[in-house]
Formats: C-alpha cells, sequence, structure tokens
C-alpha cells in the first residue's frame, strides 16, 4: 500500500468527522460554503472555521508530539497568555515589531523548556510538571501587563491576526505553515521515529541509542512555541493582550484535537495533519452550534460527549472486548 | 502428625496450562507434607511462575487438580486461595510501602469501633504478631522505612495469620544479604515447626541444601523431578535443572577461525549491588560464553559492559585505548551492540514496524539530522528479512504482531545493521520455536566467522560448550571461573555452576 | 529524629508559620481574630473542595470537575430555589445527592474503562459547565428568608470577629473528612490503592469501590462547595469557579500530599488552603501588590514541594547505593 494510501485509510474516520461536521454547518446555514471576495480577501463559512481553528491547530500540533511521547502539557493556554503579553507590552515599549516577535516566541520557547527540564532531566510526571505552569504561568502573563489587557497597534503584529495571504487568512496561513515546518522536522528527520519509538518504548529506545532525554526536551520545546505562536496571533485577532483570558481552556481543546486525529492517549504513532483536521473538525462543530441558535456554552456537552466516545473506543478495556470478539468469531469460522 | 504416613498438606496432581502456542505446564505434580519446606526450582520459563499462578488462583489451570488438606480446591483469585489456606508471599512483598507495618499486617480487617480504627488495639496486636517472629520494630512507622528483609517478615506475618496451611515464598532472598538472609530462614524453619507447609522457590543452591527437606524441580513445563535435599549431591541438582546428563557432549566442536586482536578489554569492571568487579577479554572472530543460574549476575555483565548500568568500579579499553560508557550511545559508537534478555520490554518497540525496529539503532546512531533514506531502509529491512528469515508478510508490520522468534531476528537485524565490532547476546534463544532457535545459533557461528566478537549468554549449557571458545562462569553475582578451549564440556560448565570443579575432576 | 515522610507536611507548617509572622510583623493587625475568621470565611469554598480533592489526590487520582461540578451546583440551586419554588434546604439535599452520583459515574468510568483519570474528569468537567450553561447563562440571585437566616449564625470568637456558618461548614467538613481519611477502612482503602492498586488488590482491598466511592465523595464536596457558595454570594451562575480546581490542587500537595498517590495528611491540606489565603489577605492588606502574584507565588511553591518530594523520593535510594 502506498504511503498516502495509508494515510487516508488511517485518516478515515477523522476526515469523515469533518466532512459530516461541514455538511451539518451547510444544512444549517446555506450561505456556509459560499465565497466571497472582499479587498482581496476571501470570505465565508470556511474561512472563518479555518481562521477561527489557527489556534488550536498550533497547540493541536504540539500536543500531537507530546503525546505521542506518552506525555502532556497542560501549560499551553498559559504560554499562550505570556507570549501574547510579552508581544504586546514589548511593541508598545516602543520595540520592533520583529524583536518583540522574537520575544514572545523566545519567551514561548523557554516556557517549553522548562517543562522539558522538569519533565526528561529531573523524571517529573508530565501532567503534574506542567500543571505548576499552567498555575503560574497565568500570574506572569499578569505580571507582564501589570493586569491589564493591553491593547496594541502595531500593523505588522495585527497583520497576524487578521491579515490575509493570497486571500487566506494569516492565522490560517501561519497554522498551516507550522504543519509543513513540523511535517519536514519529523518526517524528513528520524525525529519523527525517536518520538514514536520513545512512547512507545522508553527502555527500549535507550538501548537501542536513543537519545531519549533530547527526544523529550524537544518536544515540549516545540509545544511552547507553537503555543506562543498561537498566543501572538490570539492577541493579534483581538488586538490586545488579555492575561487572563487569553487561550483559557485551550489546552482542552487541543488535546481533543488531537484525541479526535486519532492520537493515541498512551503514546506512539502519531499523525500531525490528522491533529491539524481534528482541530478543524473541533472547530467546525462550535461554528455548527453557534449557528445553530445553541448558547455557545452547550459545545462543551458536545464536546464531553466526543471525547467520552473517543476514551472507550480507546480504552484498553473496550480493545480487550474487541479481540474477544474477534477471537470469537476467528475461532467459529474455523 | 505420625511418623509413618506424613500427611499431604498440597497435593497438586497433573497440573495442566496451555497457551496459545506454548504448553506452559504439562501434568505437573507437586506435594508438600505438613511441617516441610519444599524447593520448587527450574529455570526461567520452567513453569515456576504458572504453577505458582494456578495454585494463587491467578491464572486458571486446564487440567489436573489441587487438594489442600485433603480438599480440592478451584480458587478463581488470591482471595479465594488464601480462604482456602494457602497464600504466596513475594520478592517484592506485594504490600504497600506507603502504609505503617501494622496497616499492612491488618488492612481490611482493622479492628474497629463504631466505624472508627482502633489503632492502639490494632498497633498492640501488629507488635504481638511480630513478636512470634523474633521482630521487634516501631509498627506506626511506615514500611518504606524498613529493609527488605523485615518487609518479608511481615508479609509473612499477614499471610499466616490470614490462616495460611500452605505458604508459598517466591524467591523470598534475591535481594537479601546474608544477614537478613539468616534471619529469614529462621523464620522459614519456625513455620514449618508450627506445621506449615513452606514451599520456597529461590535460584540460590546453597539455599536449597542449607535450608529445604525435599525439592521438585521443573522443567520446560514438565516435573522432572522430586527429592529429598539430603540425599541429593549439588551437580545432580544442577543436571536435573539444566536437564543433560554429564557426558553427553555430542556436538563437536568445528572452529573455522582463529581468533583475532582483542576488540575490547574490560578491567575490574563492577557495581555494588549488581556484579562484583569482574576482568574480561574479547576478541575478533571468537565466543564468549556466560554461564549461571538466573539471578547469578550474568545478565549484569551485559549491563555493565553496554554502558546501561553505570560501572562504579573498573575501566574499558577498545582496540588498546581507554574509553567511557556512560550509556547506550556510549557503546552504540563505539561498535557494541545488546540483544537484551527481556525481549518485550527492553527490546521490541512494539507499535512500530518491522522496518523501524531495523533500522532503529542505525539510525539513533547517525542521529536525527540524517535520516536514512527510504530506499535505503527499505533495502536495509530487506536485506535483513531475507538473510534471517524473518517471517513477515512485509516489513510494515507493527513488530508485536510476528512470533516470539522472529521479533528476535528482527532485534538482531537491529543490531546487524549497525555492523557492530561487538555483540553481547542475552539468552538469544529463549522463548524462540526450534526452528528459530536452530538458525540463531548458525547465525551466532556465522557472525564469529565474519570475524565479530560475540558474548553470549545462554543458560543452554549443551549449546554453549558447542560454539564457545571461552566460557565465564557466574555464581551469586561475581565471576568465579573462565573455562576455555579443550576444557569446555557441559559437564565442566554445570559442575563449575554448582562449584563441585573438584568432584568433576575426581 | 523526623521520618521524611513527615518532612513535606512540616516544611507546609513552617511556611505557614513563618509567613503568618511576616505577616504580622508587617501588619500587626493581621492577628486580630476578625482577619482570622475572614480568612476561614472566605477560603470555605477552597477549604471544602480541598476536602475531597485530598482523597482522589491521595488515591492516586485527580478530579479536574470539581469547579464545574460546584458552578452547576450553585445554578441548580438558584434555579430550584427561585424557578420551581423548592425549599433551600430540599434543593440542597438533592444538589448534594446528584453531585455523589455524577462522582460515582466518574470514578466508574475511570475504574472499569481504565481510562486516565485527567481525561475523564476533563469530560466530566465540560459536562457539568455545559449543563449548568443549559439552566440559564445568567445569574440568578437567590432572596430566600432562610439564607439571611443562615447567614446571620455564628460563633462569636473572643476579642471581636465571629465564624460564620459559612467558616463552620469548611471546619466541620475537614473534621469530618480528616476521620473518615485516617480513621476508617475506607481511608486505608484510599492510601493502599494510591500506594500500588496492584498490591492493593492482591492483599484483597475492594479497588473497585474505593475508587467509585473516592470520586463520589469528591464530587459531593464539590457540590457542598457550590451549596456554600450559594450561601456566600447568594446566586447562582454558571461561571463560579472556572479554574478553582487548580486552586485545590495546588492546596492539597502544598499541603504535602504526593500527586503519584499514596501520601498525604487531611491536616496538610488545610494548610495548603490556609496558606493560599494567607497570600490573598496579604496582597489585600498591603494593597499595593496584585493579584497575580497569588498565581505566581503558589506556582513556586508547588515547585518547591513537588520538588522536594522528588528529592525526598530519590535520596534514600542514593543513599542506599553506596553504603
Amino acid at each position: 500500500m502506498s504511503r498516502a494510501g495509508r494515510w487516508l485509510r488511517a485518516g478515515l474516520p477523522q476526515l469523515a468527522v469533518l466532512i459530516l461536521a461541514l455538511i451539518a454547518n451547510g444544512l444549517i446555514a446555506p450561505n456556509f460554503f459560499t465565497l466571497t471576495v472582499q479587498d482581496g480577501r476571501l470570505f465565508g463559512g470556511l474561512v472563518d472555521v479555518v481562521n477561527r481553528g489557527a489556534p488550536t491547530a498550533l497547540l493541536g500540533l504540539g500536543m500531537a508530539l507530546v503525546i505521542a511521547t506518552r506525555g502532556i502539557d497542560l501549560s499551553v493556554g498559559a504560554v499562550m497568555a505570556i507570549a501574547g503579553a510579552v508581544a504586546a507590552v514589548a511593541v508598545n515599549d516602543g520595540l520592533a515589531w520583529p524583536l518583540a516577535l522574537a520575544l514572545a516566541l523566545g519567551a514561548g520557547l523557554a516556557c517549553g523548556l522548562w517543562n522539558g527540564v522538569l519533565i526528561a532531566v529531573l523524571g517529573i510526571q508530565p501532567i503534574v510538571a506542567t500543571l505548576i505552569l499552567m498555575v503560574a504561568g497565568r500570574g506572569v502573563a499578569q505580571l507582564i501587563t501589570a493586569g491589564r489587557i493591553v491593547t496594541f497597534d502595531e500593523p505588522h503584529l495585527l497583520w497576524l491576526g487578521g491579515g490575509s495571504v493570497l486571500g487566506l487568512p494569516v492565522a490560517a496561513v501561519v497554522a498551516l505553515t507550522a504543519l509543513a515546518v513540523f511535517l519536514v522536522a519529523t518526517r524528513r528527520t528520524a525525529l519523527g521515529l525517536f518520538i514514536e519509538a520513545v512512547g512507545v518504548n522508553p527502555r527500549a529506545s535507550r538501548l537501542a541509542g536513543i537519545d531519549t532525554r533530547g527526544v523529550l526536551l524537544c518536544v515540549y520545546a516545540a509545544s511552547g512555541l507553537l503555543a506562543a505562536t498561537a498566543g501572538v496571533i490570539a492577541a493579534a485577532d483581538i488586538r490586545a493582550a488579555d492575561a487572563n483570558n487569553a487561550g483559557l481552556w485551550l489546552e482542552l481543546d487541543a488535546i481533543l484535537a488531537v484525541v479526535i486525529g486519532g492520537g493515541l492517549l498512551y503514546g506512539g504513532r502519531f499523525s500531525l495533519s490528522l491533529a491539524l483536521i481534528g482541530a478543524l473538525a473541533l472547530q467546525t462543530i462550535k461554528t455548527g452550534i453557534l449557528r445553530a441558535g445553541f448558547p455557545p456554552e452547550f459545545n462543551l456537552i458536545v464536546m464531553a460527549a466526543v471525547v467520552a466516545g473517543v476514551l472507550c473506543l480507546q480504552s484498553p478495556a473496550f480493545a480487550e472486548l474487541v479481540r474477544r470478539m474477534r477471537l470469537r468469531r476467528s475461532g467459529a469460522g474455523s | 502428625m505420625t511418623a509413618g504416613a506424613p500427611l499431604l498438606l498440597l497435593e497438586a496432581r497433573g497440573v495442566g496450562k496451555t497457551y496459545p502456542g506454548v504448553r506452559a505446564l504439562d501434568g505437573v505434580d507437586l506435594c508438600v507434607r505438613a511441617g516441610e519446606i519444599h524447593a520448587l526450582l527450574g529455570e526461567n520459563g520452567a513453569g515456576k511462575s504458572t504453577l505458582i499462578g494456578v495454585l494463587t488462583g491467578v491464572i486458571a489451570k486446564d487440567g489436573g487438580q489441587v487438594l489442600v488438606d485433603g480438599v480440592e480446591i478451584h480458587p478463581r483469585n488470591p482471595a479465594e486461595a488464601r480462604a482456602a489456606g494457602l497464600s504466596a508471599v513475594y520478592q517484592e512483598a506485594n504490600l504497600l510501602p506507603n502504609l505503617t507495618v501494622a496497616e499492612n499486617l491488618y488492612l481490611g480487617r482493622q479492628p474497629t469501633r463504631f466505624g472508627l480504627i482502633r489503632r492502639r488495639t490494632m498497633n498492640d496486636a501488629a507488635r504481638a504478631l511480630l513478636a512470634g517472629y523474633g521482630l521487634d520494630i516501631d509498627v506506626t512507622r511506615t514500611l518504606d522505612s524498613y529493609s527488605t528483609a523485615v518487609r518479608q517478615v511481615v508479609a509473612i506475618a499477614r499471610a499466616v495469620d490470614l490462616s495460611a496451611k500452605v505458604l508459598i515464598l517466591d524467591e523470598p532472598t534475591a535481594s537479601l544479604d546474608a544477614e537478613e538472609t539468616a534471619m529469614l530462614f529462621t523464620v522459614v524453619r519456625g513455620l514449618a515447626a508450627r506445621g506449615l507447609a513452606v514451599i520456597f522457590v529461590t535460584h540460590f543452591l546453597d539455599q536449597v541444601f542449607a535450608l529445604c527437606d525435599r525439592l521438585t524441580v521443573l522443567r520446560n513445563g514438565r516435573q522432572v523431578g522430586e527429592r529429598t535435599v539430603a540425599d541429593l549431591a549439588p551437580l545432580d541438582l544442577v543436571a536435573l535443572m539444566l536437564g543433560k546428563p554429564l557426558t553427553a557432549s555430542h556436538l563437536i566442536r568445528k572452529r573455522a577461525t582463529t581468533p583475532g586482536g582483542v576488540v575490547a578489554r574490560f578491567t575490574g569492571l563492577g557495581r555494588k549491588r549488581l556484579v562484583a568487579p569482574f576482568d574480561l577479554e574479547l576478541r575478533q572472530g571468537e565466543i564468549v560464553g556466560a554461564a549461571g543460574l538466573l539471578g547469578s549476575g550474568r545478565t549484569e555483565t551485559a549491563l555493565l559492559m553496554f554502558g546501561a548500568e553505570r560501572a562504579d568500579s573498573g575501566q574499558v579499553e577498545v582496540d588498546g585505548k581507554t574509553v567511557k560508557l556512560r550509556g547506550p550511545r556510549d557503546a552504540i559508537a563505539l561498535g557494541f551492540g545488546l540483544l537484551p534478555e527481556d525481549r518485550k520490554a527492553d527490546g521490541v518497540v512494539g507499535a512500530l514496524s518491522v522496518r523501524d525496529n531495523i533500522v532503529l539503532a542505525l539510525q539513533a546512531r547517525a542521529g536525527w539530522t540524517k535520516p536514512l533514506p527510504r530506499r535505503k531502509q527499505d533495502e536495509l529491512a530487506a536485506r535483513y528479512i531475507a538473510l534471517l528469515d524473518i517471517r513477515t508478510p512485509d516489513a510494515d508490520k507493527p513488530i508485536e504482531q510476528l512470533s516470539g522468534g522472529n521479533q528476535q531476528k528482527a532485534l538482531l537485524a537491529r543490531w546487524l545493521a549497525t555492523e557492530p565490532r561487538l555483540l553481547i547476546l542475552d539468552e538469544p534463544t529463549r522463548g524462540v520455536d526450534v526452528g528459530a532457535h536452530a538458525e540463531i545459533v548458525r547465525l551466532i557461528e556465522a557472525l564469529c566467522e565474519q570475524g565479530l566478537a560475540l558474548y553470549v549468554i545462554s543458560s543452554e549449557l549443551e549449546e554453549v560448550a558447542a560454539y564457545a571458545d571461552r566460557v565465564l562462569v557466574m555464581r551469586e553475582r561475581r565471576a568465579v571461573g573462565l573455562v576455555e578451549g579443550e576444557a569446555i564440556s557441559p559437564g565442566a560448565l554445570m559442575a563449575a555452576i554448582a562449584g563441585t570443579a573438584g568432584e568433576v575432576a575426581a | 529524629m523526623i521520618a521524611s515522610r513527615n518532612l513535606p507536611l512540616l516544611a507546609t507548617l513552617l511556611v505557614f508559620v513563618v509567613g503568618y509572622a511576616l505577616c504580622v510583623a508587617q501588619f500587626p493587625t493581621m492577628l486580630s481574630p476578625r482577619v482570622l475568621g475572614d480568612l476561614l470565611t472566605d477560603n470555605a469554598v477552597l477549604g471544602v473542595l480541598a476536602v475531597g480533592m485530598a482523597f482522589v489526590v491521595i488515591s492516586g487520582g485527580i478530579d479536574l470537575s470539581v469547579g464545574a461540578v460546584m458552578g452547576l451546583t450553585t445554578v441548580f440551586v438558584a434555579v430550584a430555589v427561585t424557578r420551581l419554588g423548592l425549599h433551600p434546604l430540599v434543593a440542597f439535599a438533592l444538589a448534594l445527592m446528584l453531585g455523589a452520583a455524577f462522582g460515582a459515574l466518574v470514578g466508574a468510568v475511570i475504574h472499569y474503562l481504565q481510562a486516565p483519570a485527567f481525561i475523564v474528569t476533563l469530560t466530566a468537567m465540560f459536562m457539568a459547565r455545559g449543563l449548568s450553561f443549559l439552566l440559564t447563562t445568567q445569574a440568578v440571585p437567590i432572596d430566600h428568608p432562610l439564607y439571611a437566616k443562615l447567614m446571620s449564625l455564628s460563633l462569636q470568637l473572643p476579642g471581636g470577629g465571629g465564624l460564620g456558618i459559612v467558616a463552620l461548614i469548611m471546619l466541620l467538613t475537614f473534621l469530618a473528612g480528616g476521620i473518615l481519611l485516617h480513621a476508617t477502612r475506607f481511608g486505608a482503602e484510599v492510601f493502599a490503592i494510591g500506594g500500588d492498586r496492584r498490591a492493593a488488590a492482591l492483599m484483597g482491598a475492594p479497588v473497585a469501590r474505593a475508587t467509585v466511592l473516592t470520586y463520589a465523595l469528591s464530587s459531593f464536596m464539590a457540590a457542598l462547595a457550590g451549596v456554600v457558595m450559594s450561601l456566600y454570594t447568594r446566586a447562582g451562575y454558571p461561571l463560579t469557579g472556572v479554574g478553582v480546581e487548580l486552586d485545590a490542587i495546588a492546596a492539597v500537595v502544598i499541603g504535602g500530599a504526593l500527586l503519584s498517590g499514596g501520601v498525604g495528611t487531611m491536616f496538610g491540606a488545610l494548610l495548603g488552603v490556609l496558606i493560599q489565603g494567607l497570600i490573598l489577605s496579604y496582597i489585600n492588606f498591603d494593597g499595593t501588590l496584585s493579584s497575580w502574584w497569588t498565581k505566581i507565588v503558589i506556582g513556586a511553591l508547588l515547585f518547591a514541594f513537588i520538588g522536594l518530594q522528588k528529592a525526598l523520593l530519590t535520596l534514600p535510594s542514593l543513599r542506599s547505593q553506596t553504603p
């Protein structure tokens, strides 16, 4: 089977979910698929989904890598808030926008490395280690913004949130670029193999000569960097850094995106593109709920139901059940 | 107890257990009398754990019967076995280190009043109970503040207090020092004197002779002997366990190559509590075997040589230069490879494909920035699948779906792909079927002829004797001898393992 | 000699005493019974949550749903009293029962599906938040004479100030929780499954029952916290308690509990709550400091205590290797 064919087969349920959600949206709002061009920029339901889903997609990419190593990163929401705060305060202090952007991304990278050191070097469980930054990170972000909502109007930064490239929203382009970059970084190098090996069997990986610590540091650093990117985009989108609400609960969305994308919570094989599709599906479902006139809070229940379903499918107990049923069937057949 | 007919407290007859493709227990008998300490012996995979599992209700047997005190029992879980009077205490004691000694003794049956635990009553009872075992400790401290020996005694006390008639001690002395072992022996003798039947599982033969009255030996899922310890010589016991008659060495040693230069020299390599310092030289085109019983430190020598465990003494020379082994990565950079003993835990990366598993070590050595081109990966996989006859529909199949023998061959391929100079093989033929077994042995010989240095740990003495140029003999976590050249025979190795070289010579 | 196991608890006590002393040195009025009473009252909700969380964490789990369950309870009580006209006491009883049932379901899923606790409780969190939004998206004020009566109850303290019903509920909860955790068979089972689930099962502990009960208890406490919150704010609001689960986890960990399970005390959890309260009161007294310092200090304390525990776990093994 060709590589693309395998990917398609593995990703069929995710694609199906996305397409069904899109169709549902189309039924709810007949103009959902209509694309219009205004000022050289595309508008429409699809564009909306892609634009709004971009931060979750970025976080989902990082989370997919982290979960592949059997870890979890609870701090991404807080890191988003920190990065947004750094960028806003930096440009308002008169720094050039590239410098402000670099500082914001650097802050995210530093947060990721901090998590990585706690996990890879000190050997603290991922959920515990990232909990620390989840709690303290938002405080740090508020410290940077001095507790205020810091508005900014640096055009280049704002372009990240509201601009467009070739008619597409910049946020979506950034997310796709990140996907491309990380696809290359993991699949055109041996990193992807190492990440999967460490997630499946860390002991065997170490004995085969893989630098397991380095791999863990890498994935948490990547998660921090991607979270920072999402944070800058989210801040640019609302033209302000809101340390309290930026990225609030987005870590959960990111985990959901990975889970919907078929990522196993028990480590191992991962797919960045499916995580992205998971994020888009999630956003489509959310958009559909809004368009159907339900209160936005209804999202929570639907998301809970989706996770509960996936959880059941992934649980070892369920796998055992399936195995037994198969065994019985093959037993009857032979 | 009447002297004429010793009371059989445990009577297991014809116990069988089959797993898909494996006959784990094949009509095994085990009879233990009241007041007796009975050793249960056998190498890894002989069926000891399965038998204990059946007795304690963890594993369902599919044949035979088990009688305790003359009554047939069918335990479905440890609790039911315990209720029938049969308890097991494991090496790791299976207690809760975070609870106090008293809580461990009385978990689930704490004395209460109005639903509240009467702590003082419980602690007094615990103190009195342990005093019966000669243990005077603070029972209000958590269990993890005490040594393994104390934990063992607490576990035994709990099991016996829960009305055990038959007590299984599964390798209780594996991590005890001499003094602690002596203390445990006193406790065990006390239990026997109180009329309990004690089943003592160990791989320390000297302890069998020091403590036990009778013994039962399992091999490949069968019971191969039940003896009275006093009538048995150590050498006969080793022969019984390893299953080869002493003189029968039918294999003719063929030596195609003469050993070349020294690849690696280990001097005084050791680590406290793991293995005593040992010296070893490995040459091109030479196979050095390592023989010893389970727990003799044979695996630990491999781990130290590969840097998987950091040595705290000794040095390593490769090509005459002193090198540092800070971890497996260093060893692999030097051209070492290690096929680990526990294939599942330390070897295969289960969910990944056969191809990924084969290229893993080579890729790890190349680094993440230099990915092997897909074509090269396919080539390597195809070459080794053909060369080693790995039975898999294609290289994309997850390795966990292959049989044990094919997994082992894929792991061998992983190391061969790195074109190593020194290959360390720990029990390369364990748990593989007969066909794969022969192929792996042939492969070992072929690799040696190609000039590799090999270090092969095996409990198949016949095999080791056939292909090894020198054999390092391990006993009680130290190297006790090096048997060389013509002196190598299964019998000689057995004698060296049993520590009775003199008797053989005589 | 001090057992190393008690070291985190002692460190917590030390942090609290020294912290309080420093506060008093700077603002002598912080020693007054009124401030002490306020400390208890203002942190009552967190305290009640921490009692439940202590059980969960010691059992080796985590419960991210408590804030949402608490929010749902405030809304449920408000809607039941104002729209359905139920007596508040009836509404309280119903809320507590529903809370316990919800938690039992969560515990059953965790145990029988062998699913990671944080994902299951995360789902439960979404579910509970979503349900409260379905009931109302607005704040629903409660205007019932019982509320005024209950809130007027207080235990007078010598030297002015008093312990209101809210603070009393918290203290009673801690007392009951402490007894349940440290003096009953159920408590011992919670420690047992947190220490080593497999060994506990081999020793015959009812692992399934203990897991289900632990999460039921946690949710029950969350519902109780919702009742307390409802008394305290006299309203039901679906966004009540967003993020409070993290504060509760932090309180329990700062109180010396091990997030990997098996270790912890109820007294430590109380101290953890009080330390968080102390930081807040200090910031209030100071007036110039901002509230976000709370999060940073709590994060730092979390790190310090997790680090301390890690060190305590690894040091003995290092020592034993070099006898």
